[in-house]
């Protein structure tokens, strides 16, 4: 009963913090956005404008506006849940996120699992066999991939597998005027085994270290001194305790999933939500930064309070304080 | 077995170190070991394939690409090296603070490290570098400022953690001071995690600033940097297999020398792995 009581306040508690940590992200975008030297319009030097018209059409944007009202009036849009409209494309950034997001997903998604369904139990088998040829060859794979860089991966795929043996496409993510899952899953094969073996190389180090730490822990001495079967010793004693830092870190990678590996759509000129923030940043589409910001900000936001609450759930070792 | 693995372990910081030292001295050699002026315009040898004249072969200027490979090198460890020092500095700090103290003062840095890791850090960067045109010495401080939430969070989380366990309560009780116990009985246990991130930090580092390159930001041409080169090389993968993959075979290795010297560093310093 008390458990549960201190239990909601812990996460009234967190939510009112969320609410203070989201107004500090979306001031701190506002001021970095505006305080920074250029203007939207001005982005392309090359580009000779009327000056008069580039006064009407910041006009008609509020953007002359002092930066104090231009803040509030997009605070308040936006608790009615109007994200603006794109300066650079003159459309809804909601509508826009509503087609790109799909494409993020699959392959985020993808790619987490598959990385993920490899890096368990490779990484616990690593840290059974600790110090054996299993544990170096696995230790080998994970180095190699996490330095590879994605984007030179994706450039030489592209190059063996698009332009040398023609079997992949090199861009995209249908070919027009074909349909069917054949199609989607050739495009997704290699932006998929980039991301994947990131995440693969990223997990299966951690998963091996949380293991590890374990496997040396007293209890587990005793248990094996007992006569467990060291089969059961894994299952009982040591996966569950292993996947208390596991469950944290996963957990902080969900926002990623939306995000998407930017570099890597950019590569494939996968139609997705990385691509088009990287885009939108470096034409200065000021609506489109703040939305995208905010968006972040909540996920990353919900999934450290998730990361604390699981910890809580799983290990009775971290107290909350009163 | 053990020792075995206690073999294994300093092969890799070995191997790390030397390509490590070696990789930072043809840096700084550069001058010296370069075969052609880096800048140097060549538009009749352009896009050469890699031979004598040429090891790396050439690029859509006809300059050549081993020289311009090697002062790469000078822009991408200075970036990785330095922001990384200055991440792990400001985590370990801050989180070892927040996790020891608890209270007002872990609310307070929490929060903040909420606020900076709200933003995703390859965006961060972008944004920040891309808005303020930022020179190199400003993208190895907007590398190192953003790149420290995530340690200080796992520092924190081990802090919390190991400050509720006997032995800290009992070096406590023996008298150490809150100093001591964080310093001599805290930190080394965290050690592990600090390691395993900063491993990665580097590496992520080196790949953000290669990253910056790649979508035209950062240091500018005509300054060589491994991530303008692939810039430019991937209008030209049909043609020239040798113009994108040398900058990132440096790259690679780069980052694989890193990880297999923080690897062994790892096995070096965390004493349950060493009993």
């Amino acid at each position: 009963m008390k458990a549960g009581s201190s239990m909601q306040k812990f996460v009234l508690r967190r939510l009112a913090e969320t609410c203070i940590v989201l107004l500090g992200v979306t001031l701190v975008t506002f001021l970095m956005m505006h305080l920074a030297p250029g203007q939207p319009l001005q982005a392309n030097p090359e580009l000779r404008l009327d000056p008069t018209a580039v006064e009407r059409w910041l006009q008609l944007r509020e953007l002359d506006k002092p930066l104090a009202a231009q803040y509030l009036a997009w605070l308040s849009r936006v608790c009615t849940g109007n994200l603006g409209i794109s300066l650079l494309h003159n459309r809804p950034v909601l509508d826009m996120i509503r087609e790109r997001l799909p494409a993020t997903l699959l392959l985020t998604g993808s790619s987490l699992m598959l990385g993920l369904g490899a890096a368990l139990p490779l990484g616990v088998i690593a840290a059974a066999k600790e110090g054996k040829p299993a544990d170096g060859i696995i230790d080998f794979i994970s180095l190699c991939f996490i330095s590879l860089p994605g984007f030179w991966l994706g450039m030489i795929l592209i190059m063996v597998f698009s332009y040398q043996l023609k079997l992949l496409p090199a861009a995209g993510m249908v070919t027009p005027g074909e349909s069917g899952m054949a199609d989607l899953f050739k495009h997704m094969a290699m932006p998929v085994s980039v991301l994947a073996a990131g995440t693969f190389a990223y997990y299966v180090r951690y998963v091996r270290f949380a293991v590890l730490e374990i496997l040396n822990q007293d209890f587990v001495r005793t248990a094996k001194a007992k006569g467990v079967p060291p089969a059961l010793i894994l299952c009982r004693h040591v996966l569950p305790n292993a996947s208390i830092p596991l469950v944290t870190l996963v957990a902080l990678s969900i926002p990623f999933l939306f995000t998407g590996a930017s570099v890597t759509e950019y590569v494939f000129s996968w139609p997705g939500m990385g691509r088009w923030i990287i885009t939108a940043t470096l034409s200065r589409d000021y609506t489109v930064i703040m939305a995208v910001n905010l968006i972040i900000a909540v996920l990353v936001s919900l999934a450290n309070l998730s990361a604390d609450l699981l910890y809580l759930v799983f290990d009775p070792r971290v107290r909350l304080r009163e | 077995m053990r020792n075995k693995q206690h073999k294994q372990i300093g092969f890799k910081t070995v191997v790390g170190l030397i390509l490590v030292l070696a990789l930072v001295s043809a840096a700084l050699l550069a001058p010296v070991l370069a075969t052609h002026d880096p800048h140097l315009i060549d538009t009749e040898n352009w896009l050469q394939p890699p031979g004598a004249g040429h090891f790396f072969g050439t690029d859509r200027l006809g300059r050549d690409i081993f020289s311009r490979v090697l002062y790469g090198a000078r822009v991408s460890l200075a970036v990785g090296i330095l922001a990384v020092v200055l991440a792990v500095i400001i985590g370990t700090v801050l989180g070892g603070f927040a996790g020891y103290y608890g209270g007002l003062a872990d609310m307070a840095i929490m929060r903040f490290t909420d606020v900076v890791l709200a933003f995703p850090s390859l965006f961060l960067i972008i944004t920040l570098v891309a808005l303020f045109d930022a020179e190199l010495w400003l993208v190895i401080l907007i590398i190192g400022l953003t790149g420290w939430p995530r340690l200080a969070r796992l520092v924190r989380g081990e802090f919390m953690r190991l400050r509720n366990t006997d032995f800290l309560v009992s070096a406590r009780m023996l008298g150490s001071s809150h100093s001591r116990a964080m310093y001599y009985h805290l930190l080394p246990n965290a050690l592990g995690p600090i390691i395993v991130s900063a491993t990665l930090g580097v590496p992520a580092a080196i790949l953000a600033e290669a990253g910056l390159g790649y979508f035209g930001l950062g240091a500018q041409p005509p300054v060589p940097t491994w991530g303008n080169m692939l810039r430019d090389a991937q209008l030209y993968i049909r043609q020239a297999w040798w113009y994108a993959t040398f900058p990132g075979l440096c790259i690679f290795i780069t980052v694989m020398a890193f990880n297999l010297l923080g690897d062994g560093l790892r096995g070096y310093f965390n004493p349950r792995q060493k009993v």
